[in-house]
């Protein structure tokens, strides 16, 4: 066992150097959530979900270094309460029907809700109109539930050295863009083959014509909640 | 046909309204105009509430669409999952599906058929059936059927809970699944949930046959009113084999005029556009469809199952079978107009699902493991299904890029429209001409509209305690009195 040790809610959780408080947890088999985290990416820290308290003071466990002896909250009522109404206002920002969602199930935001006892969305719904683009040919873009995770943007720019993915606006008006004049992700140079194709947590990047072919049942989160697979990668 | 839609002089006549209109799915109201000696002017079942599933389905990506669809109604929401998959089926090329496939499907329907009938029969009409019209409103519900006849309405509720069971082995949830997806169905049965429900279906089958002998109890205990309730004249259509039998899954859309004469057979439902149209009326928001070979006036008709029963030359299973024969013998020939009928038909219905149940319970290819097929893209398909209420009609055109650009839905009950509007101006015209307006008459017209098994929405699960408005206005439209049921059923 590595002599290098800090404390998470009550559990001592060894870490490498270098390693961010939520990789040290990963690697313990500890759950702390989190939704534009993914092991295979630079950490961004921009959803706070996976904000805890370290020695008292707030930080984002992605991007928090771990250190000896920190004494590190995070499963308090304080931090889940904070977390809900994070989930809340990406809720109610974009578009999230479950219930005709083929992502529902798989979806890392409704997993997230469910584990965190999210029982409504508390505010007004948004309803923004976002038109769905469907001019590839092997995937769509369904916009109403992006939640700016960045993954695909990091994905793309990163492993696949595209840039297909960005963000444009600010503030509220933030949203995700693709790297064509026309708009249309057909006229950018993704393909099905893209690390971004795959790192989507909800229903933004689907590949088309697939939808509900895992039956009820047997989806990534119906036999466990998110919180019993602290590793688990999105498929 | 249309004696008493219009009034010639309503300024003159009082309104009653029944608004909503309770224990049917979704929201509706009835409203009578009288004169001062309680004649009958005028009676319309208008539907007040607007879905726009047809709307918001556009720009959706097509396999989407069944599952999204089906949200359209809790308690068949099969009907609109099948419906809109085998519409789907077409665009995805899938001519013909896999054995698998098709059976898991019919496995699917064939639980919902059972379940949405005993759901009606037992827990929604058994009490007015039992008890009487205009019985103690206290004890005409499911729970004092359960007090008087335990063993009827246990039967109602476990036989209702199997079909919930077989479309949670098929679909994947009881209610709102994912099973039936374009091309064919992302699961099939396991062994283990196959051996669950052969546990069950004996007795399933021998309850849905001891419900047949109770309706027709029913019967010959008061044919008087059993044979004439709100009866009226009406053309009938459904979809029957490719032999004319009975099959709530697919085939060929035929018609019979009120005598019983085959007016069209064997349409090819993807030209349905060819053969109904549909008129909107002002004063509601549920469409008149119409043949348009017969006109507005002639050509409305009845579907569901008094027409379904009336209209196929056979069930393939021997114990519906041989119900069918009896109730076709019952009126000597004529077609049964009578709305009360209904439920007759929808109990042989039921055991004719059971049945199929059974049978597919034992084909091995409900065990299968091929289950999806696909063939040359196409951009419009209809898919037609018979719902537990009637002939349901999915129509859709897909773009290129694969979102949904148009969107056609007739549901069964919109083909009823006329049909029940008809049955209340019966009732109307028998019962509340003359009388003092009481819960028992409400119940009358209530009573005619439930045996079509409206699906406007989900108040006729209610179990009786619809709210109700009753107001009596004198012919200078100053209110006389007003009567009021509380959704608790209080009276006031």
């Amino acid at each position: 066992m590595s002599d290098k040790t800090f404390v998470l809610d009550g559990k001592t959780i060894p870490y490498a150097e270098g390693q961010t408080i939520m990789q040290a947890a990963m690697t313990a088999g500890v759950y702390i959530p989190h939704l534009c985290y993914h092991p295979e990416f630079k950490p961004h820290g921009s959803c706070k979900l996976c904000t805890v308290k370290a020695n008292g003071r707030q930080a984002a466990s992605c991007t928090q270094l771990a250190q000896s002896g920190v004494v590190v909250e995070s499963n308090t009522g304080e931090l889940n309460d904070e977390r809900r109404a994070l989930l809340q206002m990406l809720f109610v920002e974009g578009n999230h029907f479950c219930p005709s969602c083929e992502q529902s199930g798989k979806c890392k935001l409704q997993a997230t809700a469910y584990d965190l006892n999210m029982m409504s969305t508390h505010f007004d719904h948004f309803f923004p109109d976002r038109p769905v683009d469907a001019s590839h040919s092997d995937y769509l873009l369904d916009f109403n539930r992006c939640i700016l995770c960045s993954l695909c943007i990091r994905a793309s720019r990163d492993v696949d050295g595209k840039n297909v993915f960005g963000l444009a606006g600010r503030g509220i008006k933030s949203h995700l863009i693709v790297n064509a004049a026309s708009g249309q992700l057909a006229d950018t140079d993704f393909t099905a083959n893209d690390k971004a194709a795959q790192v989507c947590p909800v229903g933004v990047i689907l590949k088309k014509r697939k939808g509900f072919a895992v039956p009820i049942g047997q989806r990534t989160y119906d036999l466990n909640p998110i919180s019993a697979m602290p590793g688990v990668k999105q498929d | 046909m249309n004696q008493l839609e219009t009034a010639a002089h309503p300024e003159n006549l009082r309104r009653v309204a029944i608004d909503p209109v309770s224990r049917v799915e979704g929201h509706g109201k009835v409203t009578i105009l009288l004169d001062d000696k309680n004649k009958v002017h005028q009676v319309r079942l208008h539907i007040v509430e607007f879905r726009g599933f047809e709307k918001f389905i556009q720009g959706r990506p097509y396999w989407e669409v069944p599952v999204m669809v089906q949200r359209l109604c809790g308690i068949c929401p099969v009907s609109h999952n099948l419906a809109a998959s085998k519409a789907m089926d077409l665009i995805v090329g899938a001519k013909h599906l896999t054995p698998t496939a098709e059976k898991i499907r019919r496995l699917m329907h064939y639980g919902q058929i059972l379940q949405s009938h005993a759901l009606h029969f037992f827990h929604l009409c058994s009490p007015d059936l039992l008890f009487g019209f205009d019985s103690d409103v206290a004890k005409r519900n499911i729970v004092g059927v359960a007090a008087k006849y335990p063993d009827t309405a246990r039967r109602g509720v476990l036989l209702r809970k199997f079909g919930q069971e077989v479309i949670r082995h098929t679909a994947g949830k009881r209610i709102h699944g994912t099973g039936s997806v374009p091309g064919g169905v992302n699961k099939s049965l396991k062994l283990a949930e196959r051996d669950e429900l052969l546990k069950d279906i004996y007795q399933m089958v021998e309850w849905s046959r001891d419900a047949v002998q109770l309706i027709k109890e029913m019967h010959s205990q008061n044919p008087a009113l059993y044979n004439s309730f709100g009866s009226f004249r009406a053309n009938l259509m459904s979809i029957v084999g490719n032999n004319g039998e009975l099959d709530l899954y697919h085939g060929r859309l035929r018609g019979r005029d009120a005598n019983g004469a085959i007016m069209f057979d064997a349409v090819d439902y993807q030209n349905y556009s060819q053969l109904i149209e549909e008129e909107v009326k002002p004063w509601t928001y549920m469409k008149f469809p119409y043949l348009k070979a017969l006109g507005m006036e002639q050509g409305w008709y009845r579907v569901g199952p008094l027409s379904r029963l009336q209209n196929c030359d056979s069930i393939a299973t021997p114990l519906a079978e041989m119900e069918r024969r009896e109730f076709v013998a019952y009126s000597e020939g004529e077609l049964m107009h009578a709305p009360l009928a209904y439920h007759w038909a929808r109990m042989i219905e039921m055991l004719f699902a059971a049945e199929m149940i059974k049978d597919l319970l034992h084909d091995e290819a409900i065990l299968g493991s091929d289950l999806v097929v696909s063939g040359e893209r196409a951009q419009e398909g209809v898919g037609v299904i018979e719902a537990p209420r009637g002939t349901l009609i999915h129509h859709y055109r897909v773009d290129e890029n694969d979102l949904v650009t148009m969107c056609n839905l007739i549901v069964s009950t919109t083909h009823n429209n006329q049909a029940m509007n008809e049955a209340v101006r019966q009732v109307a015209r028998t019962y509340l001409s003359g009388h003092e307006i009481n819960e028992g008459l409400l119940n009358h017209i209530e009573v005619a509209i439930r045996a079509f098994d409206p699906c406007l929405s989900c108040a006729t699960h209610a179990l009786g305690k619809m709210p109700l408005q009753v107001e009596l206005l004198d012919s200078a439209g100053a209110t006389l009195s007003t009567l009021t049921r509380s959704a608790e059923g209080v009276l006031s």
